[in-house]
Order: C-alpha cells, then sequence, then structure tokens
C-alpha cells in the first residue's frame, strides 16, 4: 500500500505526461453549443479537474462560442424547447467555429475562432453589461464570464476578419508548478 | 411536468438541465405570455434540474426583472447550486434576485 503523500507525487508526475491537443470545427448554429462545451469538458477529464473547474470550462467555452454564433455570424435563432425550432424566415448564415484545445503540463489552452464580423471596439466589447444586441436580451456578460472563469483571455479581431479568442486556465491537482531545481 | 405554474400571483418556472442561448429565447417568451396573459406580480425560477448555465440565463432573469419590476414585482431564485450562484454573484443579479434555499 501506498501513502497518500507518495500518490499524490504519483498523480502530480502523471499529470505532467498528459500532452493532448484536439481541434474540431462545426457550424455555426446554436445546437452546436452544447456540443463545444461538452467536448472540451470530456477532453479535460483525464487530468482530474475538480467539478468548480470543469463548470468553469464549460461557461467559459460556452460564452466564446456563442458569441462566434450569435455575433460573429449572427445567426441569433435558439428557439424552441430543446431549441431545434428554426422560424420558416430565419435565414441561417453559412460559417463554421472553429475550436482548438492543447494540454500541457496541465495547463488547458483553447482557442475560438470564427471569421465572421469581427469587432470594431475590442474594448468596449469586453466592459461589461455592453451588448450589440440588447433586443436579444443578451446580458453583455460574455467576456466578463470568460476573464472570471478563465486565468487568462486574449482576444484577437478586426472588423470583416472574423474574432479569435484564447483562453487558458490551470487544471487539477497543480502539475503545472514547477518542480524544485526547474525552471 | 409542465415547467411554467401559475400559483396565486407567482408564476414559477422550472428551468431546463442546461440553459443557453440555444434555449433562452423559448424560456423568455413563454414566460412573457405566462406574465401577460395571468398578470403575475412576481416571478419564481427553479433551478433544480440545471446542471449548467451561462450568460444567456442572466439576459432571461434580467429580462424578465425589467418587465415586472416597474409594477412592484420581485424575481426569486430558488434550489441554486453552487456554480449557479456564483455566476449570479459574479454579474451581480443577487442584488435584484432574491437567492432563496
Amino acid at each position: 500500500m501506498i501513502g497518500i503523500k507518495e500518490e499524490v507525487h504519483y498523480i502530480l508526475q502523471e499529470g505532467k505526461k498528459i500532452k493532448n491537443e484536439m481541434s474540431m470545427e462545426f457550424d455555426a448554429i446554436s445546437s452546436n453549443e452544447g456540443l463545444a462545451r461538452v467536448a472540451v469538458a470530456a477532453f479535460i477529464a483525464p487530468l482530474n479537474p475538480t467539478l468548480e473547474e470543469v463548470s468553469d470550462v464549460k461557461t467559459a467555452v460556452s460564452e466564446a462560442v456563442t458569441n462566434a454564433i450569435i455575433h460573429g455570424y449572427e445567426n441569433t435563432y435558439g428557439y424552441g424547447k430543446h431549441g431545434q425550432v428554426t422560424p420558416v424566415y430565419c435565414h441561417i448564415r453559412e460559417g463554421k467555429v472553429y475550436l482548438r484545445c492543447r494540454i500541457e503540463k496541465s495547463i488547458l489552452f483553447v482557442e475560438v475562432e470564427d471569421k465572421g464580423a469581427g469587432i470594431e471596439n475590442l474594448s468596449q466589447a469586453m466592459e461589461p453589461l455592453f451588448t450589440t444586441k440588447p433586443e436579444l436580451e443578451r446580458s453583455g456578460m460574455g467576456f466578463a464570464f470568460m476573464e472570471a472563469f478563465m486565468d487568462d483571455l486574449d482576444v484577437e479581431s478586426a472588423p470583416g476578419q472574423g474574432t479569435i479568442v484564447k483562453m487558458k486556465k490551470k487544471l487539477g491537482s497543480g502539475a503545472w508548478l514547477p518542480e524544485e531545481g526547474e525552471d | 411536468m409542465e415547467d411554467f405554474k401559475v400559483i396565486d400571483n407567482y408564476l414559477m418556472i422550472r428551468m431546463p438541465e442546461e440553459i443557453d442561448h440555444h434555449k433562452s429565447g423559448y424560456i423568455s417568451e413563454r414566460a412573457d405570455r405566462y406574465i401577460l396573459r395571468e398578470k403575475v406580480d412576481n416571478i419564481v425560477f427553479d433551478f433544480e434540474d440545471t446542471r449548467f448555465m451561462d450568460s444567456s440565463g442572466i439576459g432571461i432573469i434580467m429580462g424578465r426583472y425589467k418587465k415586472i419590476s416597474c409594477f412592484g414585482g420581485k424575481v426569486f431564485a430558488i434550489h441554486a447550486d453552487r456554480q449557479i450562484k456564483r455566476i449570479l454573484y459574479i454579474s451581480g443579479l443577487h442584488k435584484i434576485v432574491e437567492i432563496m434555499e
């Protein structure tokens, strides 16, 4: 039987070894929001994240993907009890959302990219409660949530070019800490 | 199980398991119909089944609050788990929503 100390050390060592990458692309429609956040949650599962960390990551990914769909491609419809009803007058704009995830030393890197409208005034867009779509009851809390739930947030955007949201979060049992003697 | 129920002048809304933009339109519109038709004063959001919520949920609550607050109505949240409470606190919604156990 091994002691708790050895066990923690073992988990830390194992966590350090995990290096993984994935990317997916999907249509910019609201039903894919759930797909994206569940995929990322499953992707980080081997790192033994706490429940809270999983919810944080899911919320942040959901915000980023929703932004790409609603603001990037202006596919604003999510309707029906399960969101599946699309009104006949609703025109769905074609476009793909790109989701890239990477785990390195228990640090999760997430990138959400769209090739849609882009953001004209980035600092204004990042202000809490600022929204360009109040008629859709968007709360304007998207970037604020991403900042609150992830460790690092970086947004690159140009009008007409699309937007890339880059997020970073340290996960699990702290394997991201450098070992003694290591830089 | 009906998701919308009127008890006295309270509208009880049983929120789905996952609240995101995908489902928020339906909840908002149904709720508004009940508010108009039944002339309710207060709204209770029941998060018993809810395991996930993002900022679209904030939008739903804020939108309904605006509709009833001018007539002196109140908004309540019940059965909110830790994650949902955190979201309510980060967004500052706990100032307008009464969070109850």
